[in-house]
């Protein structure tokens, strides 16, 4: 069981709610990844407004909502937004985005920073969206930051978890939930960072625009459940050479036979 | 300062572009302006259903199966300015008209009921008569209200557009109507709009001024289109290296019938417009495209999730017009004449999102803590 701030979650898949063609294929998609976080971008709903169509779609369901401060250039604005945000929801969730740059939306991590901290000193449960930079992590962590989501490779292109070095570092340092966000393109790229021993992955572009939302939702749920299995019961080490699956005594280099 | 390339240098460059230049662009992922100029060039029209379809899947990894919807309001005609081409043009014997403050919020409060949460306050180039005062008065009265507001009115100084910003403006749009100076000096026979060079650096003051999108673009119509669009993509290029943090739009406004009954200098067919949509996409694949109404509706039908990600929709471009429909002032005439409804219900049966609501009046700095306002 994942435990985030307390809250258990039998589901390692979290899902956005962005480029959906409709609300309604969203909520089915949803339901169909069995997914128990749904992050939602703050720009996007109208919280104060209960005919919203997101919300009115999100609603009744058993989900945490994490509410996402996309669109922030700066902590000011991002700690703006919080607080409106949890004056209308009265929920202290909040998935940090500072993503000065419009164009790569990469996250800024002297700003991720300064939020995070002021955010967790206020109460919120914060789990900033970062790049994968181990010592940015173990920084927001010693800040308060409930999780951390370094991105596998820059948001929407589903190229994968291209920064799977700098990502095992921050799973073998973290203290606190790794969340791989961002860049997560098909089902293998999530049973591959479940594998790593991420301890969820966060996925939206692959699902909201695949030809059937629905079943790629419920796809990647099969794969984050295949990954994460695969790291509990101990993978195997990657090695360049061939080892044969029976040796045979004494074909060893590393035979020990020599012992007395 | 941004120096626009030479405008016949570039109609050359793009002409002598040949089908392997074309073939060469459609294979590469990030595309130069030599690659731009080869995409948008003759040479590249046999390959427009190449480009579509490239174009259609890049606007659907980076924006996904949404539209985004917005409607103008026209607050005043009222122009000083003699441009050749507009119904608003001083010289233009029409019925002007500039909406009291009162008046703004009602045309905006119509659109909001109609569904709208992002408004384009639009104005003819008249500082008697709209000013940064005005514009901050009725930015102050609708930012709560919408979830933004963005303005297209004559160009201004980084340090007025500063003051809209903090007053809740999120975007401005100042078009150059045209790149070609010979013919910006003949369409633009009087007033503050025949400083070309003026008018070009006005996006630039904008984002200066903290403004969150800046857009650009051409009148389709005076000179060459192609010239026009690769001209764009220089301006583009440069804005996006100094300021990289805004973001930014391009809109391809055609050229329509107006009062001064102004034909078109060149014919920009559908067909030419969707080249230079389908190429802008492919060189620049974040870039915010507008199809304003100016389109007719089967065009727009067929465009949409192919390259453009906005749409304005119920438009009337008389001030005053949403309220009373006596739509004579008008600055030229729509080309699509469905209602907000009706638009948005031909997104959604394309399987695709009409998205009214993607800012929040949350990001703006608050007006009650900042001593400014």
């Amino acid at each position: 069981m994942l435990t985030i701030a307390g809250t258990e979650f039998s589901s390692r898949l979290f899902l956005g709610t962005g480029k959906f063609s409709s609300s309604s294929v969203m909520a089915e998609a949803i339901a169909a990844s069995g997914c128990q976080m749904v992050t939602v971008a703050l720009r996007r709903i109208d919280l104060d407004n209960p005919e919203d169509d997101i919300m009115k779609a999100l609603g009744q369901r058993p989900y945490t909502f994490l509410p996402n401060t996309s669109g922030a250039r700066n902590a000011e604005e991002a700690i703006r937004l919080a607080h409106i945000a949890r004056a209308a929801s009265g929920s202290p969730w909040l998935k940090l985005e500072v993503t000065p740059d419009p164009r790569t939306l990469l996250p800024d991590p002297v700003e991720t920073l300064i939020a995070t901290e002021k955010l967790a000193k206020d109460g919120f449960i914060v789990l900033p969206y970062i790049n994968a930079d181990p010592i940015l992590a173990l920084k927001l962590q010693d800040v308060g930051a409930a999780a951390v989501m370094p991105l596998g490779s820059p948001i929407g292109t589903n190229q994968g978890v291209l920064s799977d070095s700098m990502v095992e570092i921050i799973i073998e340092q973290a203290r606190v939930p790794v969340v791989v966000d961002a860049g997560i393109g098909a089902p293998s790229h999530a049973a591959y960072a479940m594998e790593m021993g991420a301890d969820a992955v966060l996925v939206n572009t692959a699902i909201s625009i695949a030809g059937d939302p629905v079943a790629m939702a419920a796809a990647f749920a099969k794969a984050v459940e295949a990954g994460r299995t695969a790291y509990v019961a101990g993978m195997g080490q990657r090695s360049k050479q061939a080892s044969a699956s029976s040796p045979e005594k004494g074909t060893l280099s590393s035979d020990l036979g020599f012992l007395t | 300062m941004f120096q626009a390339p030479d405008f016949n240098t570039l109609i050359k460059q793009i002409n002598s572009s040949t089908d392997t230049d074309v073939e060469k662009a459609l294979r590469t992922s990030r595309l130069s302006l030599d690659d731009l100029a080869a995409l948008i060039s003759p040479a590249a029209e046999p390959f427009l259903q190449q480009m579509a379809t490239r174009s259609s899947e890049i606007t659907l990894a980076r924006f996904g199966k949404t539209t985004q919807l917005y409607a103008p309001i026209y607050l005043s005609n009222y122009c000083t300015n003699r441009c050749a081409y507009c119904g608003f043009s001083a010289d233009n014997r029409i019925k002007r008209k500039c909406l009291t403050i009162d008046e703004a919020e009602k045309e905006a409060m119509i659109l909001h009921e109609r569904g709208f949460q992002h408004i384009l306050l639009v104005s003819g180039e008249a500082e008697n008569a709209v000013d940064v005062e005005y514009m901050e008065a009725i930015s102050l009265r609708l930012r709560d209200k919408f979830a933004a507001v963005s303005i297209e009115i004559q160009p201004m100084s980084t340090e007025h557009y500063h003051r809209l910003f903090l007053a809740g403006i999120t975007a401005v749009a100042v078009y150059q109507e045209t790149y070609d100076r010979d013919m910006y000096k003949q369409v633009h026979l009087s007033g503050k709009k025949r400083d070309y060079d003026y008018r070009l650096e006005t996006p630039a003051r904008v984002a200066k001024a903290g403004m969150r999108e800046v857009g650009i673009g051409a009148l389709l119509g005076l000179s060459d289109w192609r010239a026009e669009g690769l001209s764009i993509a220089y301006h583009l290029q440069w804005l996006r290296k100094k300021f990289w943090s805004t973001a930014f739009t391009v809109s391809f406004p055609r050229m329509r019938p107006a009062t001064g009954e102004f034909d078109p200098l060149e014919i920009v067919t559908e067909s030419n417009l969707s080249q230079l949509i389908f190429a802008l996409r492919l060189f620049d694949q974040d870039v915010g495209l507008i199809v304003s109404t100016r389109e007719e509706a089967r065009y727009r039908d067929g465009m949409l999730g192919l390259g453009p990600t906005r749409y304005s929709a119920g438009s009337c471009t008389a001030p005053g017009g949403y309220g009373n429909s006596d739509s004579e002032a008008e600055q030229f005439s729509v080309g699509d004449h469905r209602t907000f409804t009706e638009v948005s219900e031909m997104i959604k049966q394309k399987g695709f999102d009409p998205i009214c609501k993607d800012w929040d009046c949350g990001f703006q700095i608050d007006k009650s803590t900042d001593p400014a306002l």
